[in-house]
Order: C-alpha cells, then structure tokens, then sequence
C-alpha cells in the first residue's frame, strides 16, 4: 500500500513539485499558480476525457523520468501527459514552447471572427487573453475566413459557429451532464460544426453549463445577449435553495444596481467552475435563466476578480452603496438638485428594466 | 533687496515741471499712439464670420460616424465607455431586428448613447479606443446654453447626416479629422 502512495517529484520551470501519481503536467503545474500554469482552451478538470484537441498547453519535457533521463523529442500537450519521478519539465523558460504557442494562436485565430466589439464574452474570453499574451498583431491569412449558416439552438442558448474552435468541452457537458445529448459535432476538418441534429432546442435542465464551459463567444446566454458588457455589471456571489438535484445554488450574479442581467457558475482561477465539497458547483437552468430577480438571492460578497481583468473597470470596490447623508443633515428635507439625470437622459431609465426581458432587447422595448 | 532683472527702476517721486503740469503733450503722445493703431494689422478676427484654421489635433464637439451607405458605424462595444477618464458616456445596446440592415452596420448597435458634455474633458480617449471607426472629435466648438440639460448629447444629436441623402453636410460634418486619422493607421 504504502507503494501505491508514493508521490512523485517533478521539476517545473525549475521549480520541483510533489504531486499524486496519474497527474497530469497541467495540473501539477496549476499547484505552482497561475504563472507556471500553462494556457489551456480545451481541457477541463471537470469533464472527463477533455483535453488534447487545441494544444495551446505545449511543454518541454527537457528530461522523460529519473530512470530515462532522455528528453521527449516533441512538444508535449501537457493536459494529455502524465507525471514521471525525476521528470524535468519547461514551460515559460523554454523559447521552444514560446514560439510554439504563438503559432498555435495564430492557428486558432485564422478562422475566428474579429468581432469582439459585438461579442458577449469579450473581457472574459479566454481566446482574447490567450492572444493578448502570444498573438501576432496582424495576420498574415489571406483566405476568406469559414462562416456558417445561423443556426437558432433554442430560446436560452445563442450559438455562433464562426466564433467556435472546436474544444469539445460543450458536447462533454452535454454526454456527462445531461441524460440525453441533442448536439454535437457533425462535419470533418474545415467544415467540422457544433450543431443539434435537426435544429432540436436543446432543453435539458443542466444544457446552461454549456455557456460557461465554451471558452469563446460560441455559446452565449441569449437572456443577456447585448444587455451590457460584462465589465459594467458588478459580480457579486450569491446561493439560493435550488430543488434542482445535482445544482448546486451557489453562482455569481452580474448585477447593475438591483437588477440581475446574468447568472453564471462560480469560476476557479483557472476558468473552470468552482468545486465544493469535491463536486463541480454546476448549475440549473432555472437558476440560470430564470431567476432575475436580487429577492431570489442570498448575496455573499463581492467575487474576487484578477487585478488582470477588464472586469475590475467596473470599480465596484465595496458591496453597499454608501448611505445618502444629505436629507438627515438637512431635516429631512431634500437636497436642491440643479439637473436630475434620469428627467433628460434616456440611458438606465428606472421605468425599463432590460434585465426583465428573457431575450435581446430590440428597438421597440425602450419605448416607455 | 537684490533686483531679479537689469530692468529694476525706482519709481520718480519728484514734483511735476509746469510743462507736465500742462498734460496737454501726454495727451497728444497717449492719442498718437492709438491713432497710430489704424494703420497696423489687425490681430483680432471676426468671428463667426471668420475662422481660423484648426490645428491637426484640435478636439472639439464630438460625432458618431456613418458607413457609405449611411449606416451607423457605433456597435455599442463600450469601449469609449471604459476609456472615457470623465465617465460621460453611457450606452444601452440592442440587436438589430430582420429588416432594420439598412440602418445599422452589424447586429449590434447603439440603441441609445449619450454623452454628458458637462464631464467631458475632450481628451479623445473615446476616438482612440473606437475600434469601429464610429466615434470622432470633430472641428467644432461645444455651443454654450443657459440650461444644464442642453448638455446631454443622445444619438440624435451626434450622429452626422446620411451620406446618401446629404453628401455634402455629412462630408461638412465629417471633418478633415477622420480622413487624417485614417492616413496615419
């Protein structure tokens, strides 16, 4: 038994790790922090058999084992490769792994739209980090870029194929999640496509998931498409008594002022959705998509975001809004207000509540 | 005290001479000075009449830009909204519905965007940060107004005429700042 328990010592970027056996190198390297981590778009710890499709998680394996001391001849997706004792891996000190990285971005990008100004998912996207650390400025493609017939999955969930790189992670969900999948991938190589066969809407309680496994703007949330970008709403964590089995009811809710725009999974650093009590904190569609309302909630504070994120412009710093101080000061009385906002502007009028709407808003809905 | 120029002179406290007395000389003097003024260029213009020309980088009164065809540029990603230093521009964004392409360029689109030129610094953040080419300073002045609500431009008021239907006030409108920015990219 005591054989069976051994741990096995790896060297990272120089730094040595102690980790189970039967890990892989990403997750030994996620136990070092996010700097020594390297960047993964189709592995997910929480899905089964995920991993090895994108291979942005290359690495160096400078020395095999303890035993073979021989270095691997190729770059190795990190996400696919177990731990050996004594193994000698190189991430970011390696310029191997560096340029290959870039080239695989490069790859990743010569189909996928420049539409981050309409995309939902800019400021969260992971492609859009992932590009910002290793892209090209330009592109040097010529070719016309693939797109896809606009195909409609269903009144929640809003698929765009062009944006899609194929990670799998979505149909995992569906397989592992779900009773029954109604989607996958039909096609091969260039024309390969996320699609439902047969336009089936996909209403499984748990198909939500989806939307926050999908590491681009592919799957969106079509309750909050074009409400707001995400680094204007505040996110705060929140729970609530979910009758759902298997959901979790703990989420993070994108608010603006009081009202819900988004509910969300809770995510762990590395994108992925939290774990408690050693179980993915998946949630239902119901407290997905319906449950719009702050009365619906137990807030908890505020969700920590990365200092790195577009998200921290919100400047949400503090969960109460301070206290009006002004009419106790003045005996009740209100201040004299020279201009008030909302009686000239039409942005954020009280009357309209978008959040409300359990689809885009379009341009009859901002009629009062 | 230790004067700070070679310019220092004490001020003349003595009594007046009876030909100063007089002050009918200084008089003439002080007048042939300003007669003198008719006859040297003018440095003051007739405004608005008149204007001068703007420097490259002048940033006045801002627009929001049009396509060829006349279709709205804005997509309302909000990223003018996050560069603005002052916070005055505020948006809500709407998709656009099956027969309204004509209107707006993508899918997306301004439903309603203000600018409150109270908190504007005119810095040109906003132009910087555009990646759609929707929004620029143009090369004109904020009109004054006696009321504070007058400051609060909406679409309506920052959207430049329709190329198609007015080609000459869009191009008046336009400016030679896009074309410039344009060149420089």
């Amino acid at each position: 038994m005591a054989e069976e328990n051994k741990k096995i010592k790896l060297t990272i970027d120089n730094i040595t790790v102690e980790v189970e056996p039967g890990t892989t190198i990403v997750e030994a390297a996620r136990l070092l922090g996010s700097e020594f981590a390297p960047p993964t778009m189709c592995f997910y710890s929480k899905l089964e058999g995920s991993g090895g499709k994108c291979r942005t998680c290359l690495v160096e394996v400078a020395a095999g084992s303890a035993a073979d001391p021989r270095p691997m001849p190729k770059l190795v997706a990190s996400c696919r490769t177990q731990v050996m004792e004594g193994m000698v891996v190189k991430n970011i000190t390696s310029e191997r792994v560096l340029d290959a990285r870039n080239g695989v971005v490069e790859f990743l990008l010569i189909n996928h739209p420049l539409d981050c100004p309409i995309c939902d998912q800019a400021g969260e996207c992971y492609l859009q980090d992932l590009s910002y650390d290793h892209g090209e400025v330009g592109t040097r493609t010529e070719f016309v870029r693939r797109t896809f017939k606009r195909e409609d999955i269903g009144p929640l969930i809003q698929l765009h194929m062009t944006r899609c790189i194929l990670c799998y992670r979505c149909v995992m969900v569906a397989d592992q999640l779900t009773d029954k999948r109604v989607h996958g991938i039909v096609d091969r190589g260039d024309k390969a496509a996320i699609s439902t066969y047969i336009s089936k809407a996909i209403d499984n309680d748990f198909s939500g998931n989806m939307i926050d496994v999908c590491p681009v703007g592919a799957l969106t949330d079509k309750t909050f498409r074009f409400k707001n970008r995400v680094w204007f709403t505040k996110p705060v964590d929140a729970h609530r008594d979910c009758e759902t089995p298997g959901c979790c009811g703990k989420a993070t809710l994108w608010l603006r002022g009081e009202e819900v725009f988004r509910v969300t999974s809770r995510k762990d650093p590395w994108g992925e959705v939290q774990s408690f009590d050693g179980k993915p904190g998946w949630i239902c569609n119901t407290c997905r998509f319906d449950k719009k309302k702050s009365s619906d909630w137990v807030v908890e504070g505020l969700t920590q975001i990365s200092r790195h994120s577009v998200i921290g412009a919100n400047k949400y710093k503090v969960l109460d809004v301070p206290k009006e101080t002004i009419r106790e000061v003045m005996d009740g009385r209100d201040p004299k207000l020279l201009m008030d906002i909302h009686a000239v502007s039409d942005v954020n009028n009280p009357a309209i509540d978008l959040s409300k709407l359990n689809r885009p808003a379009h341009s009859g809905d901002f009629e009062k | 005290m230790q004067s700070l120029t070679n310019r220092f002179q004490p001020v003349d406290r003595s009594p007046m001479t009876i030909w100063e007395k007089m002050y009918i000389p200084a008089i003439a003097k002080g007048m042939g000075i300003t007669f003198s003024h008719i006859f040297k260029k003018n440095p003051t213009i007739q405004f608005p009449e008149k204007t001068r020309p703007f420097s490259p980088v002048f940033r006045g009164l801002h627009i929001l830009n049009r396509d060829e065809e006349g279709r709205e540029n804005c997509t309302a990603c909000g990223l003018c909204a996050v560069a603005c230093p002052a916070e005055a521009i505020t948006m809500e964004a709407a998709e656009r519905l099956p027969g309204e392409e004509h209107l707006y360029r993508e899918e997306k689109y301004a439903a309603k965007y203000e600018i409150n030129m109270l908190r504007c610094i005119f810095c040109g953040f906003c132009e910087d940060a555009c990646p759609k080419d929707a929004i620029y300073l143009s090369e004109s002045f904020m009109p004054s107004d006696y009321l504070r609500s007058q400051f609060i431009y909406k679409k309506e008021d920052l959207l430049i005429p329709d190329p198609k239907e007015d080609p000459e006030a869009y191009k008046k409108a336009l400016g030679n700042r896009a074309s410039q920015k344009k060149q420089k990219d």
